[in-house]
């Protein structure tokens, strides 16, 4: 039912540490904590000295991925409550940030793109961000009718939270509202929408 | 798709502004209103000297919204191919030549919270526009200028005055003065942008820095146009049109095939922007890759060209035209 090919479809290309950054940032959520700690495996821990880790658990506060990064021995580390409070004091940071900082972001794609829009108002260019997918593949949908967002979205069609139309989810992708885009799939005939699919568990 | 809508224009006024740096003035033939242009655009002046004609990019450096005429400074270069030295010396005011619409390749990202240009001599002429645009949209911006001698460089003291010594920062060779690159790319805000515009070298010497400390390549720009560099004499087959023509030492092959009435498709005229790029069908002989815009996979491949400022070393290459 997906719609391929196209192009606006995010594309995480991995955390992979940029060994001339002098500073390091990590925005992690939930499962993302583990993309950061197979790229200790993998490079060393040298530049844990000059990070700083953010965190949120999300859907993960039962693996305790909190305590495993917090032993890495980061230069900070600082656990957030919820999204929206770990995306204020991320903003907050990068208002202090200077060129030379690389920016980190993993876990659900709903995560990284609201950390993306965040990063993007301090004149970031978002090809700049070292991303990673980790975790659950839901999405974060907006409904293109009433423009209400919905978080953590599963299946396609899904009902909208907001406006209750059935929507088809597409692979179209805004960046600048970190969001995929929701369409009406039953506009001819209301009430005939396909049964919804779990596509994104 | 080649923009190729040129315009007359009149040499309205020319002005030596530094040694060896003249300032020219032109204004259309037909009195109608140039395209507003977005600092850092160039255009392709065409110059009619005797039978040759000289095709070479510049930067435009008036206001961008001076809409009544465009201006460009030119260097005169010791080794000139033709193009500045017929700038300098034949062109008068009142003049007629032909100027192409403008094209930039050197934009400033409107996404950046800062700005820092850093010119090296006639490096500084798209700055000039640019920071025009950049003052009247209220943008952070600062310029490192070096020169060689204060007399050398143009304009440092017009740009002084209008946007103050703290934002035009000179430095002058012969002073002993150099532009402390790490200096002034350490602790600069998250979301400033970085152009450099100069000679090869310094161009290559301040991305490198930038690269050491940290700066993502999104955030680094530069432009650099070449001359395309002389050569020995080599032939061009055209496979499409099975034609065969003679490329000479000081040309370049798209020099030679304009010569030939063969209208090839070219932008920028300086290996950076990439539209006259041309498949090499067969190669009698080593392509000689002079641009900046094909990645190292596809000049080693030899299956492309860059017809504008790269050429041979042997007797013959067949192109895909």
């Amino acid at each position: 039912m997906l719609v391929a090919g196209i192009k606006s479809r995010p594309v995480y290309s991995g955390l992979n540490i940029d060994i001339h950054a002098k500073r390091h940032l990590f925005a992690l959520e939930g499962e993302g904590a583990l993309a950061l700690i197979d790229q200790v495996k993998a490079a060393g821990a040298d530049f844990l000295k000059n990070a700083d880790i953010l965190y949120v658990a999300s859907g993960s506060r039962a693996e305790d991925h909190d305590r495993k990064l917090a032993a890495l021995g980061a230069d900070t580390f600082w656990l957030a409550p919820t999204i929206p409070v770990l995306l204020n004091r991320f903003h907050v940071m990068l208002g202090q940030a200077h060129m030379g900082t690389r920016i980190y972001l993993a876990g659900t794609e709903g995560f990284i793109g609201q950390a993306q829009q965040v990063a993007m108002n301090h004149g970031v260019d978002p090809a700049s961000l070292h991303t990673e997918h980790r975790g659950s593949a839901a999405r974060r949908v907006q409904c293109v009718h009433c423009k209400g967002i919905t978080d953590s979205v599963t299946t396609s069609p899904y009902t909208c939270t907001h406006c209750g139309l059935s929507l088809l989810v597409r692979d179209h992708y805004s960046r600048r509202l970190g969001a995929f885009q929701g369409v009406c799939i039953d506009a001819e005939e209301p009430g005939t929408a396909p049964k919804p699919e779990e596509l994104f568990p | 798709m080649t923009i190729n809508t040129e315009m007359k224009v009149r040499v309205a006024k020319i002005r030596q502004v530094a040694d060896k740096v003249k300032r020219f003035r032109f204004e259309r033939v037909d009195g109608k209103p140039m395209p507003v242009f977005s600092g850092g655009a160039h255009v392709i002046v065409s110059m009619r000297d005797g039978k040759a004609l000289r095709r070479n990019p510049y930067s435009l450096m008036s206001s961008p919204e001076d809409t009544a005429g465009y201006e460009i400074s030119v260097l005169r270069v010791e080794t000139s191919r033709g193009g500045s030295a017929f700038l300098h010396e034949t062109l008068k005011e009142g003049d007629e030549l032909t100027l192409s619409q403008p094209v930039n390749l050197f934009p400033f990202d409107h996404r950046g919270k800062k700005h820092i240009m850093m010119a090296g001599g006639i490096g500084i002429t798209p700055f000039i526009a640019m920071m025009d645009q950049m003052e009247r949209e209220g943008r952070a911006f600062e310029l490192h200028y070096a020169v060689r001698t204060r007399s050398h460089g143009a304009y440092w003291k017009d740009l002084q005055q209008r946007y103050g010594a703290h934002r035009v920062k000179v430095y002058c060779d012969e002073e002993k003065l150099f532009i402390p690159v790490q200096k002034v790319l350490e602790n600069q805000p998250l979301g400033t942008h970085l152009y450099v515009c100069g000679p090869a070298g310094m161009i290559n010497g301040v991305l490198g820095k930038a690269r050491e400390l940290g700066w993502p390549k999104q955030n680094l720009h530069s432009e650099e146009f070449l001359a395309p560099p002389p050569g020995k004499a080599f032939q061009v087959k055209l496979a499409k049109s099975n034609r065969t023509i003679d490329v000479a030492p000081h040309q370049s092959i798209l020099e030679a095939l304009e010569a030939n009435g063969v209208e090839a498709p070219y932008l920028c005229r300086g290996g950076a922007c990439g539209q006259c790029e041309t498949g090499v069908v067969s190669c009698d002989g080593e392509l000689e890759h002079n641009d900046h815009f094909l990645e190292p996979d596809d000049k080693a491949s030899g299956k492309k060209i860059m017809i504008c400022v790269s050429r041979i070393t042997g007797s013959a290459v067949t192109l895909d035209l």
